[in-house]
């Protein structure tokens, strides 16, 4: 065995942008018939290190080597010629296209797309057999739903001959079942001698499906092992670099009164389909209610609905005594009466990029008196406000002229966390609060969150790490499909328990 | 995303749009050579004819007036995210606003006929501005091409109304009587005579002062209050906008009205400042130049104001360059304007990356 | 007149006009649908009809003249798309500078090379422009009432530029929906991440898109200056570029209903050049700038979704860059 060369072999893959030193030196090999592991938190370097295999980037240093053979990857078209194939976290599909278009764009095999066509459709079809990869090939690509557009990803490499398939964080957009299918499909590819490269954060998946893997910090390889021989356990603490804290520190809850109510709350999409389906629940004074679930299950439209962002077609939500509805309560109305928001995606929705920090540190509360002297802004009252909040919460470097987008994620999130805490909320409802956040700045992020609710606010967490749930949450409400499938005390909650709910099994059944 | 290349405030505000424009002129001197002048002759004629005497200097900044009006009406839409390609059609709506209140108020006294007069013009240019600012808050239709269209239905309007109704009784070209004396700008001369100065005649009248109270003004409202933070975070992130509790809707429709009241105003200048009654196709392009004024001058209204004057200079060097080199008309000037909306708009990364490779060098040694 | 002799004229009228129409708005399909805005259609026009004249003129060949006012548009084409594709810069602001840059050149140029005031020489030879083709009996069928005149005014009698156009809206239509370089155009406007994966260069890509608009446009310019007149005038496209594309957004990008709305919108602007100053029955005289502001007054109509939806290409006016 030892004679036949590795699949896919990385040499001293080094890459920088700027100061950024995204990829040190990076080796390892993957074997052919093997499903090989890359975990690492966010910014570990491992989306830079696939774009590099994938020919999106150029190495700085280093070499890769396909059967024992070095091969010169500058574009995505030598890669594909290597044999190497993406399915990238956000899929490459034109939507409008059918599945059968998509496939073939890039290998039409000839410049008219008749006879391409059809001697496409005849190899998909027996692909399809093969693997087990049934979509349907005339659809329309952008209305399938993700876990076929997903497939028709995975074809895409197949009929391109790729005998390396590189999966990108595939089992973020899936549900446990979908993800369960993937692992089938993979198992089988793994089976015909295909080599896959499974990159992925979420220790679970890496101990479920892989045969070796690869763990990044920082950029550089801090370990490879057989799977079969680590631990979640042994492998999170390769990955922060340190004994992790995977319970936070805190004392019990003391729920006080009802601050926030929601009553069967349905929200629909511009096309009429419901994301949530009649959700009840309250949250009180004094305790953390996180929501858990697959991301895409209805956990945006929940914070959007509660933050005034979205209107609910249906249901009623009360902030203490009052009821929230209607543009008189929008998301500066909202703030004004005692409900904070710290959304979800930071960068698409908590901040302007271009803006300097100070102007952020206002953003929603920038009519309030604090920051107004007549008709004019108060320059120099925002200038200090700012630098208030970047002392109270150590925001590196401290300069409020300096343009967001300067900063670091997780400096970025303690500035916004600062404003939002800072107003003094009674609610605060919280989105993915360390998602491209290190490791520092969570647990200092964690900790906030903890003190304010010990000083008798309520916390509404939103995160799909499991982890994050488990460690912040005093309750924890499952939503699967834009239901609530159960709820559970802190106390009662394991993993299996919610990963089970969370796959859609009612409360009375896990 | 997709972050530009970073430059230092002094290289982004002075050094960039220095090379950018200095480009531009190089490539119309290269092409003044080939039509066979001199380009050094024709430089120089060109500042003499903008700056090298009082009645040029004159001519200079009413041309300015004009652009700094349109200027600043692309850049409140810029800092909304909004591309407003339909200055030219507000101006011309807007002017013929300004145009009925000097026709109908001729028996009112001047102070009473100015404001009123303004408001006209900028209700009008507005007004022209809604449709395309509605359609796009309301129903996502692509600004651009909507203003475009406007701009030649607002031709179509006032040839209409120049040619079929407000034309003056007996009289061939398609324009209106003229403007009771009461009802006209009183010149820049005039008004330095009041105070004993004496300066050439010209075009340059009190609407000059209007337009720099105008930047003033947008200064102000972008930089300065509550109002333009919001809209700022409108054109920079329309999501945040809304998690911040502002309606981007709204915001988009107020910027625009506000977009075509600044264009509208054009007609101070150019219908009661100088011509003196209203005329077919008066804004001649000015609303167009407004978007080269703007990119020159990095939408910000000092920027504005001196990119302004250079294009009033190069507007009335370029007359008297057509004056004196009889191979060069004045469509030269449009070329140079074109070359300026190329280097300092199209083109800006040509030199920006170079530049910033440059300037980061250097900072690291 | 007859009343069917005045609607064959007005016909007739309508396909000289949605000629360079539909050049242009085909030309900006191929743009437009590979996700580069096409507001130069104006400027790519005008420059190829200051050139064609200006060659013909000089060398006495028709042909030249078509030469000259292609390659034309085709360096303007260029220069588009490496301000907008390799530089990454603003397609609206590139664009408008090349159609200021267009408007300034042609008379700078006419004026230093022949001195009449901007214009080119009136063209009176006719090798030096593209004349009628006259079918076979057209004269005699004239004749015959009404076959025999549709024959003669609407199939006979039209310039070579005329028929290429109307072969070409087949040829597009089969390009995009039957051919591999078609379904790739399609899907960089729509997504160029997906086109870039799928190891073909958007980059190269797009600037083909943008020279076939140019190449398109090189045609209608030569069109407007030496088929459908005899020389260059100032601003002789007169709003025909930005037309066109009203015409592409009215067609929804397609090219079947874009030859609907050039036909629409050329017969418009035939139909006010008839009625100028004709008093109708009912409704008197139409003022003619009412009629001829229609096809801008149905495009905004159009965007607002009032009639039907047009859904322009996804990526369309977005500079793609490597990096998310």
């Amino acid at each position: 065995m030892k004679s036949t060369p590795p699949a896919l072999e990385l040499r001293g893959i080094d890459k920088r942008f700027g100061a950024v030193h995204a990829n040190r030196a990076i080796s390892f090999s993957v074997a052919r018939g093997s499903v090989h592991g890359v975990i690492g938190e966010n910014g570990a370097g491992k989306s830079t290190l696939m774009n590099i295999v994938y020919g999106f980037h150029r190495a700085d240093a280093g070499e890769i080597l396909i059967q024992g053979r070095r091969v010169e990857i500058d574009s995505p078209q030598a890669a594909i010629a290597a044999g190497i194939g993406m399915v990238h976290q956000h899929f490459m599909l034109v939507e409008n296209f059918t599945v059968l278009e998509n496939v073939i764009l890039g290998v039409e095999g000839g410049a008219r797309l008749k006879d391409g066509m059809a001697r496409a459709r005849a190899g998909l079809e027996k692909l399809a057999h093969d693997y087990g990869l049934d979509v349907p090939l005339d659809a329309i690509a952008g209305e399938l739903p993700v876990g076929l557009q997903q497939r028709v990803e995975i074809l895409k490499a197949l009929h391109r001959g790729a005998e390396i398939l590189i999966l990108d964080e595939p089992t973020a957009v899936l549900t446990p079942k979908e993800s369960d299918q993937l692992f089938r499909m993979l198992g089988r590819l793994r089976e015909q001698g295909k080599a896959i490269i499974l990159v992925t954060h979420k220790l679970r998946e890496i101990m479920a499906v892989t045969d070796r893997v690869t763990v990044m910090r920082q950029g550089a390889v801090v370990g490879e092992v057989s799977t079969a021989e680590t631990s979640p356990r042994a492998l999170a603490e390769k990955m922060v670099g340190r004994s992790v804290l995977l319970q936070v520190d805190k004392g019990a809850a003391n729920p006080g009164a009802s601050l926030l109510r929601v009553k069967d709350l349905e929200v629909r999409d511009r096309h009429g389909v419901a994301r949530l389906k009649g959700l009840s629940f309250e949250l009180r004074a004094g305790e953390i209610v996180g929501i858990a679930g697959v991301a895409g299950n209805g956990q945006s439209e929940l914070l959007e609905a509660l933050a005034g962002i979205r209107e609910p077609t249906r249901g009623e939500i009360w902030l203490e005594d009052r009821e929230l509805v209607g543009e008189k309560t929008g998301p500066r109305e909202r703030r004004q009466l005692g409900l904070a928001h710290v959304p979800e995606d930071r960068l698409r929705m908590g901040v302007v990029a271009s803006f300097p920090a100070q102007s952020n540190a206002i953003l929603g509360y920038h009519d309030n008196a604090a920051c107004n002297r007549g008709v004019l802004m108060d320059r120099a009252a925002i200038l200090k406000g700012c630098e208030q909040k970047m002392a109270a919460y150590d925001v590196r470097p401290p300069d409020p002229r300096l343009r967001l987008s300067a900063f670091s994620g997780g400096n970025q999130q303690k500035l916004v966390l600062a404003r939002e805490i800072d107003a003094d909320p009674k609610v605060l409802l919280v989105g993915q609060p360390t998602r491209g956040v290190d490791i520092g700045a969570i647990e200092f992020i964690h900790k906030k969150l903890v003190a304010l609710r010990d000083a008798g606010k309520a916390l509404l967490l939103v995160s799909v790490e499991l982890d994050e749930i488990m460690g912040l949450a005093d309750r924890i409400l499952v939503l699967n499909g834009g239901e609530l499938v159960g709820e559970l005390a802190r106390e009662d909650a394991t993993e299996e328990k919610l990963g089970l709910m969370m796959a859609g099994v009612r409360e009375d059944h896990a | 995303m997709n972050a530009p290349a970073k430059l230092p405030r002094w290289a982004e505000v002075g050094l960039l749009p220095l090379i950018n424009l200095v480009a531009a002129l190089l490539l119309s001197g290269v092409i003044v050579k080939i039509i066979g002048e001199s380009p050094w002759a024709a430089l120089r004629l060109m500042v003499q004819g903008a700056f090298g005497s009082q009645e040029a200097i004159g001519y200079t900044l009413y041309y300015s007036t004009n652009f700094i009006f349109t200027g600043l009406a692309v850049a409140v839409a810029y800092h909304a995210g909004l591309f407003n390609i339909g200055a030219e059609g507000q101006a011309y709506m807007g002017g013929l606003g300004t145009g009925l209140v000097c026709l109908w108020c001729g028996a009112w006294p001047f102070w009473a006929v100015l404001p009123l007069a303004i408001l006209a013009g900028a209700v009008f240019g507005a007004a022209w501005a809604l449709i395309p600012a509605w359609l796009q808050a309301r129903r996502g239709s692509h600004i651009v091409i909507t203003t475009i269209m406007f701009n030649f239905i607002a031709s179509a309007v006032m040839t209409y109304l120049l040619v079929d109704v407000l034309i003056n009784p007996g009289q061939q070209s398609p324009e209106t009587r003229e403007f009771a004396a009461n009802t006209t700008m009183p010149a820049m001369h005039e008004l330095l005579a009041k105070l004993n100065i004496t300066f050439a005649a010209s075009p340059l009248n009190l609407a000059f002062f209007i337009a720099l109270l105008a930047a003033g003004f947008v200064w102000l409202l972008i930089w300065r209050t509550r109002w333009g933070f919001s809209l700022r975070v409108v054109g920079q992130n329309a999501a945040a906008a809304v998690y911040a509790g502002i309606r981007p809707a709204r915001v988009v429709v107020a910027a625009m009205l506000l977009s075509g009241a600044l264009a509208g105003c054009l007609g101070l200048n150019e219908l009661m400042g100088s011509q003196h009654r209203i005329v077919i196709d008066f804004p001649s392009g000015a609303g167009f130049v407004g978007i080269a004024v703007a990119l020159m001058g990095r939408n910000q209204p000092v920027g504005i104001l001196l990119s302004a004057v250079l294009f009033g200079a190069l507007a009335q060097g370029g007359s008297q360059l057509s004056f004196d080199m009889p191979k060069i008309n004045r469509d030269m000037v449009v070329v140079i304007q074109g070359l300026v909306i190329l280097f300092c708009g199209a083109l800006e990364n040509l030199f920006r990356v170079p530049l910033s490779a440059l300037l980061n060098r250097r900072a690291r040694v | 007149m007859e009343t069917y002799t005045l609607i064959v004229l007005t016909l007739a009228a309508t396909i000289r006009v949605a000629t360079p129409l539909l050049l242009a708005a085909l030309a900006g399909m191929f743009s437009e649908r590979a996700g580069v805005i096409d507001l130069s259609l104006e400027g790519k026009m005008l420059g190829a009809a200051f050139a064609a004249a200006a060659v013909s003129a000089v060398t006495g060949s028709a042909w030249l003249g078509l030469a000259a006012g292609i390659g034309t548009a085709l360096a303007l084409a260029l220069l588009i798309a490496f301000a907008c594709v390799s530089l990454r810069g603003n397609q609206v602001v590139a664009a408008m500078a090349v159609n200021f840059i267009v408007a300034g050149m042609g008379p700078t140029l006419g004026l230093a090379w022949f001195s009449l005031g901007g214009q080119t020489p009136q063209l009176n030879d006719p090798a030096q422009r593209f004349t009628a083709i006259a079918w076979p009996m057209a004269e005699h069928a004239r004749d015959v009432p009404l076959p025999g005149l549709i024959y003669a005014e609407l199939f006979s009698g039209h310039n070579l530029i005329v028929y290429f156009a109307a072969a070409l809206v087949p040829a597009v239509a089969w390009i995009f929906y039957r051919t591999r370089f078609g379904l790739r155009v399609r899907a960089v406007g729509e997504n160029p991440h997906a086109v870039d994966t799928a190891g073909i260069s958007v980059v190269g890509l797009r600037y083909q898109a943008v020279l076939i608009s140019g190449l398109l446009c090189g045609v209608a310019g030569t069109y407007l200056s030496i088929a459908a007149s005899a020389g260059f005038v100032r601003d002789m496209t007169a709003g025909k570029g930005y037309l066109a594309l009203a015409a592409l957004i009215f067609g929804k990008w397609k090219p079947w209903p874009t030859l609907g709305a050039c036909l629409l919108f050329a017969f418009t602007d035939a139909l006010a050049t008839r009625l100028q100053g004709v008093a109708l029955p009912l409704v008197g005289v139409i003022p003619v700038q009412f009629i001829l502001a229609l096809p801008y007054a149905l495009t905004v109509l159009l965007l607002a979704g009032f009639v039907g939806k047009a859904e322009a290409p996804k990526a369309i006016g977005v500079p793609y860059a490597k990096e998310k």
